[in-house]
């Protein structure tokens, strides 16, 4: 897929270009991603390596104070923009496109510093904390001897606002529920002053009650003015707290809505899969469309919606449709207007 | 979308991608070891006749290894005696490897079988390890077969428990329970579910123990209780050269043992690159 | 105790939901009803007979995540017919193309591979059919069509369905009667 994205490359740089000049007229992004495409090289048989693209021309960018929700079905690659965010891809990845921090371009060295301080994962999954280390130590992580005292007695604090008992201090991971791990992991990230949060999936298998708490630490980080990122494939959760929605399919942002777009039959969304997405869920029309996002190793000329879409003209199979400026938000398709 | 690639690697490998360049060296050792093996079988016995015309010679063109105190050339033993010794190595571990598979099966049939197994692992694991091969070896009535039996039946257990930990953790996997409540039977599991996970590990664990078994094998029989003195075994030679060694005939020793370590360091080599070819962590690269 | 004094029945053909908070025990009790699990007091009986633990098991049991229940090492062939072999319209009514059935787990996303997971446990054999969240992973449209599917089929072969999800709404879309799980450790 992404065949035919260098078709135009002066076209799509030049519409780029302009969506951003616009965006730093009203608010500097702190997280800028810029034309990203990421492949994988792979061994295809035996001896012969290939090279999977699965991300393509992706551009996103995340403000201060607010929250964007990424979201897509698994295999869309949004996952993966987080790990290229944060520098955790494998080796055997092939980053292209700009990621900028701040102004500043984001290179692997920065990655690596500004991971864990001022760049946060905020992970699904407990296995990302260490299993033999005190939960403490983990979440002060490593500070000068002469500031110790001064950063425990914050993250003391930080413990209570999240209702995390003192005891917990002295445990180990496994011995935390679900619940407080999260609430950890959140306090982690607090302590370390991040500025921006990147949260992959933290919200499936919770009850609601659990759901509408975790999302309420997301939303109390944004408030405080940093930029949260939440990737999830729930766009019912992404709907709850965040500001805008990035939807991502088959590795490219199809659409970035606001979330008051989301209503009603999906009239105000701009991309038929946005639309599509928002009818099937259960509360709404529950209508499922055919077909299936296509495989990373497809090769597709035009757009990659193109074989779902109820839509499609002839223009549509040439070429992958430009990023445009539609009502507010922006939208990778040619009948948009 | 796909399109070839090419990986830029410097040095000696350049242009050839991890995979590549792993298996180029599994296959030129590979083929050492061959060649050693090989030859040892079709060397002729003419340069192992005695010659007291040209005993205790120092390493020249005509005799690289030089000669020992009955003119034979040292060459020829050494080679012959590492061919014996990889045979013996390749046996022993071929021999292990089968009870760790049949153990490791045995381990997942049942709670029973599989306590059963682990005493038996640390049965073997607490008696040390030459004494071991030396009281099977004499058990079996020494020789060659004595031998390769006690190397044999001593090495399988620290494999058999590395077998035994990963079947337990795969019984664990969700996969395998679905396959009991499909209908499958217990030794269905085993065979298909259980066993490809497996042969990686046992593979690499053949190749290394094969170093284990050969340096067992050589140092049995340097003291005494293994090959005949009559076979051209690298225990033997190592253990006559140290009559001569104040004599100042550096050479009976020094060479062959050199080229037992160059053996089993090439065996370690092979192991070390089979494992970075195994390891999904780099297997794109 | 996770569970205690328990009790469910559930007809052929019907869909019944399950609802509870985390930690309530759901999972727990799919395991107990499929087999999986058999440390506790108390019966689970098919027709009034308990269950053999030998041979096909009438109660099939469907999890979260896909990719566990799916051996790394084996082709999707092979995973799908493990149990019997499914017919061409069982593949065709779940989507499932011709071409996916060479491929590796690694290369298929959670959506299909959930597919992969019901169309093997939907055999003429079953009766009844245990889904522990198993659209919790995949977005909402390869949610509605899974659960359409799904719904199809079990009609078809008159199974019963346990539907077990922390989706209020998706529970009011597909079941008839719905029964809530209390967390009885605090």
């Amino acid at each position: 897929m992404g065949n035919k994205a260098e078709i135009n490359p002066e076209k799509e740089l030049i519409t780029g270009l302009e969506i951003i000049a616009e965006e730093i007229e009203k608010n500097e992004a702190l997280l800028k991603v810029e034309d990203l495409s990421l492949s994988f090289i792979q061994y295809a048989s035996g001896l012969r390596q290939t090279e999977l693209k699965v991300i393509s021309n992706l551009s996103i960018q995340a403000y201060k104070g607010e929250i964007l929700a990424v979201v897509g079905s698994s295999g869309s690659g949004k996952s993966l923009l987080a790990h290229a965010i944060l520098g955790i891809l494998p080796s055997n990845a092939k980053l292209e496109g700009k990621i900028e921090y701040d102004g500043e371009e984001l290179t692997q060295e920065r990655k690596e510093e500004m991971r864990g301080k001022e760049i946060a994962l905020i992970p699904q999954a407990i296995t990302y904390l260490d299993p033999l280390m005190k939960i403490s130590n983990q979440v002060i992580g490593c500070v000068e001897k002469k500031n110790e005292g001064l950063i425990k007695k914050l993250q003391r604090e930080i413990f209570q606002r999240y209702d995390l008992k003192p005891e917990v201090e002295r445990m180990l991971p496994h011995e935390l529920s679900g619940g407080m791990t999260r609430r950890v992991l959140v306090s982690t990230a607090v302590i370390s002053s991040s500025k921006l949060i990147i949260a992959d999936e933290p919200t499936p298998g919770l009850d609601e009650k659990t759901l509408n708490e975790t999302l309420s630490y997301f939303k109390d980080m944004a408030d405080k003015g940093c930029a949260v990122i939440l990737i999830t494939h729930d766009i019912e959760a992404a709907l709850k707290i965040s500001h805008k929605i990035a939807v991502f399919y088959a590795g490219t942002v199809l659409e970035v809505a606001n979330v008051e777009d989301f209503k009603n039959n999906g009239e105000s969304l701009r991309h038929p899969y946005t639309r599509a997405l928002w009818n099937a869920l259960p509360q709404n029309k529950f209508q499922a469309i055919k077909g299936h996002q296509p495989m990373q190793d497809e090769v597709i000329d035009g757009c990659i919606y193109y074989e779902r879409c109820s839509k499609k003209k002839a223009l549509c199979s040439q070429g992958i449709p430009q990023m445009k400026k539609v009502n507010g938000g922006t939208v990778r398709c040619n009948n948009a207007s | 979308m796909s399109t070839a690639v090419v990986t830029v690697n410097r040095g000696l490998f350049r242009g050839l991608n991890l995979r590549q360049k792993t298996l180029l060296i599994i296959g030129s050792i590979s083929f050492l070891l061959l060649a050693i093996v090989i030859s040892s079988v079709f060397l002729g016995g003419d340069s192992l006749q005695t010659n007291f015309g040209s005993k205790n010679l120092a390493p020249s063109l005509e005799h690289p290894f030089g000669t020992d105190w009955m003119g034979r050339d040292m060459f020829v033993r050494t080679l012959k005696g590492l061919g014996l010794s990889i045979l013996v190595g390749g046996l022993a571990s071929t021999i292990s490897t089968v009870l760790t598979v049949i153990l490791g099966l045995l381990s997942s049939a049942g709670k029973t079988a599989d306590s059963f197994v682990s005493w038996l692992v640390d049965l073997f694991l607490s008696i040390p390890h030459l004494l071991l091969i030396i009281l099977i070896s004499i058990g079996m009535g020494g020789g060659a077969t004595g031998v390769i039996i006690g190397v044999a039946l001593t090495h399988w257990p620290s494999l058999t428990r590395i077998v035994r930990a990963e079947i337990k953790q795969l019984k664990t996997q969700e996969y395998i329970q679905i396959s009991r409540n499909l209908g499958k039977s217990k030794w269905w599991i085993a065979t298909k579910h259980i066993l490809p996970h497996l042969v990686p590990q046992i593979l690499l664990g053949t190749i290394l123990m094969f170093p284990h078994a050969i340096l067992h094998e050589a140092s049995v029989t340097f003291l005494g209780f293994g090959l005949s003195p009559h076979e051209p075994a690298i225990g033997i030679i190592l253990s006559e050269s140290m009559r001569y060694l104040s004599a100042g005939y550096w050479w009976l020793a020094f060479f062959p043992g050199l080229s037992l370590l160059i053996v089993v360091l090439a065996f370690d080599m092979i192991g070390e690159n089979l494992g970075t070819l195994m390891n999904p962590k780099n297997a794109h690269e | 105790m996770i569970l205690n004094d328990v009790n469910i029945s559930l007809g052929s053909g019907e869909v019944l939901g399950l609802i509870g908070d985390s930690g309530s025990g759901k999972s727990t009790l799919c395991k107990i009803l499929a087999g999986y699990e058999n440390k506790y007091k108390g019966k689970v009986s098919v027709d009034g007979k308990e269950i053999p633990s030998k041979g096909y098991n009438p109660v099939q049991l469907v999890f979260q995540h896909p990719e566990k229940a799916v051996n790394p090492k084996w082709k999707m062939k092979d995973i799908l017919n493990e149990g019997h072999l499914i017919s061409q319209d069982i593949l065709e009514s779940f989507g499932i193309k011709n071409n996916w059935l060479n491929r590796w787990p690694n290369e298929l996303s959670g959506g299909e591979l959930q597919r992969f997971a019901l169309a093997r446990a939907l055999s003429p054999q079953t009766r009844f059919l245990i889904a522990d969240e198993i659209t919790t992973m995949v977005d909402a449209i390869t949610q509605a069509q899974i659960w359409n599917i799904v719904l199809n089929i079990v009609e078809e072969l008159n199974i019963g369905v346990l539907i077990v999800s922390h989706d209020k709404n998706l529970i009011g879309r597909l079941c008839h009667d719905t029964i809530y799980l209390k967390d009885i450790t605090n």
